[in-house]
């Protein structure tokens, strides 16, 4: 009996062994590589220190701006123009957010802004801000979501609420939002507000915009690039707010017969925190 | 069987209170919704019983397709041009959420979340 059990042991070990090691050795055969030339391999490609590729490379992607094919929508803000006529600046924060019903709240916390005014230094904190001149010491600068080619929000959301559209718009799909706030976490822009109350608080519920719903109480809301507009074969809101005086042109990227490029190939231009690696769609003109 | 008599007794009394709601309403249902159709159109994007059992579908594949994958192709109807959409399409020709949605809504107690952000028509009365 004790010599039977001894056998017992024996076989079962070796059966466990075999059959643990056996799929290493026939990767290894499939592989055709060592498992040592496997790590080195591994090591090449993450840079060693365990990084992702992508991130070794980020410096550099912000010369080099990725997609070339299909449609990425994208705008150019003329701050020139606005700086001349600093009343349109207003109006198009004020029309935005009329057409999207964009609550109003008093406080600062429970803030809601598509597009709004910032002071130079915050919008550009990458540019030298010594002894600026005075019209950029004196305006403000307007801003929006910047549509990224690569949104860090989109990689951020774990329910895929935002994500990236076919036109390169970085939509907000609200009946997916749950409320995490972990893309506003990730926007560098401040793109993002977050309803901590409900937003029919702050709306003059007589003057909405009847063909555009409201937000609910713990959805994340942003610039859609007014998507619902561009499907009716309209401009963006603020874009029409500045009329004929070209403030702000908006248009095809990946076109390059596009009046966006042509504004950009005539134009020294600048994008915000371009270091990030975000790609944004958003072009300034200073 | 022990103590049956405390077993059937209490069986009963236990059939009875489930049956509560039944033998109250000497089992009738209640009166059947009668939701209040539109007066001038007479055809819907689907016919009535579709729609009666699978609106809430539409409106999920609607949200997904002009929400998620950009095509907001327009349907025609009658004669008109409707784009997918509750608050653009829908409430034009049910144009009270009180005497249409509510109806069958509260009849079957449910309570469906879309009039937390999409806009209720105004009701005329």
């Amino acid at each position: 009996m004790d010599k039977k059990r001894r056998e017992f042991l024996k076989i079962a070990g070796i059966s466990t062994l075999a059959g643990l090691g056996a799929p290493a050795v026939v990767d290894r055969f499939v592989s055709g590589s060592s498992p040592l030339a496997a790590l080195a391999a591994r090591e090449v490609e993450t840079g060693g220190h365990g990084e992702p590729a992508e991130a070794q490379a980020a410096p550099a992607e912000h010369v080099q701006q990725s997609v070339t094919t299909g449609i990425r929508l994208g705008m150019v803000i003329d701050i020139r123009k606005f700086i001349d006529n600093p009343e349109m600046e207003k109006e198009c924060v004020r029309v935005c957010h009329a057409v999207h019903n964009v609550p109003v709240f008093s406080r600062k916390k429970d803030e809601i802004k598509w597009i709004w005014r910032t002071g130079y230094e915050n919008a550009f904190p990458e540019h030298t801000n010594y002894y600026r001149n005075d019209e950029i010491e004196q305006n403000e600068v307007l801003v929006l979501c910047n549509h990224c080619d690569k949104p860090p929000c989109v990689r951020a959301c774990p329910t895929k609420a935002t994500f990236k559209a076919a036109n390169g718009i970085v939509a907000m799909d609200y009946h997916r939002c749950i409320g995490c706030r972990f893309c506003m976490a990730a926007c560098p822009y401040g793109a993002r507000s977050f309803n901590w109350r409900d937003p029919r608080e702050g709306l003059d519920m007589n003057k909405l915009n009847r063909e555009f719903p409201t937000r609910m109480r713990g959805v994340v809301e942003k610039c859609n690039f007014c998507a619902d507009r561009l499907g009716r074969g309209q401009q963006p809101a603020c874009v029409e707010a500045t009329g004929s005086t070209k403030a702000m042109v908006f248009g095809d990227l990946n076109d390059p017969n596009s009046e966006i490029r042509q504004v950009l190939k005539e134009n020294y231009t600048i994008q915000r925190k371009p270091s990030l690696g975000t790609s944004p769609s958003v072009f300034f003109i200073i | 069987m022990y103590d049956s008599g405390k077993i059937i007794t209490g069986l009963i009394i236990f059939v009875l209170l489930i049956t509560f709601p039944i033998w109250y309403n000497h089992g009738d249902a209640g009166e059947v919704p009668k939701p209040e159709l539109p007066k001038d159109s007479k055809q819907c994007v689907l016919p009535t019983s579709e729609m009666r059992s699978n609106h809430m579908q539409l409106l999920n594949q609607w949200r997904d397709e002009v929400l998620r994958t950009g095509d907001r192709a327009y349907f025609e109807l009658e004669g008109k041009k409707y784009q997918k959409s509750l608050q653009n399409a829908c409430i034009q020709c049910h144009t009270s959420k009180k005497k249409f949605c509510d109806t069958c809504h509260t009849y079957t107690s449910v309570n469906p979340y879309c009039w937390d952000c999409h806009l209720v028509p105004v009701e005329s009365e």
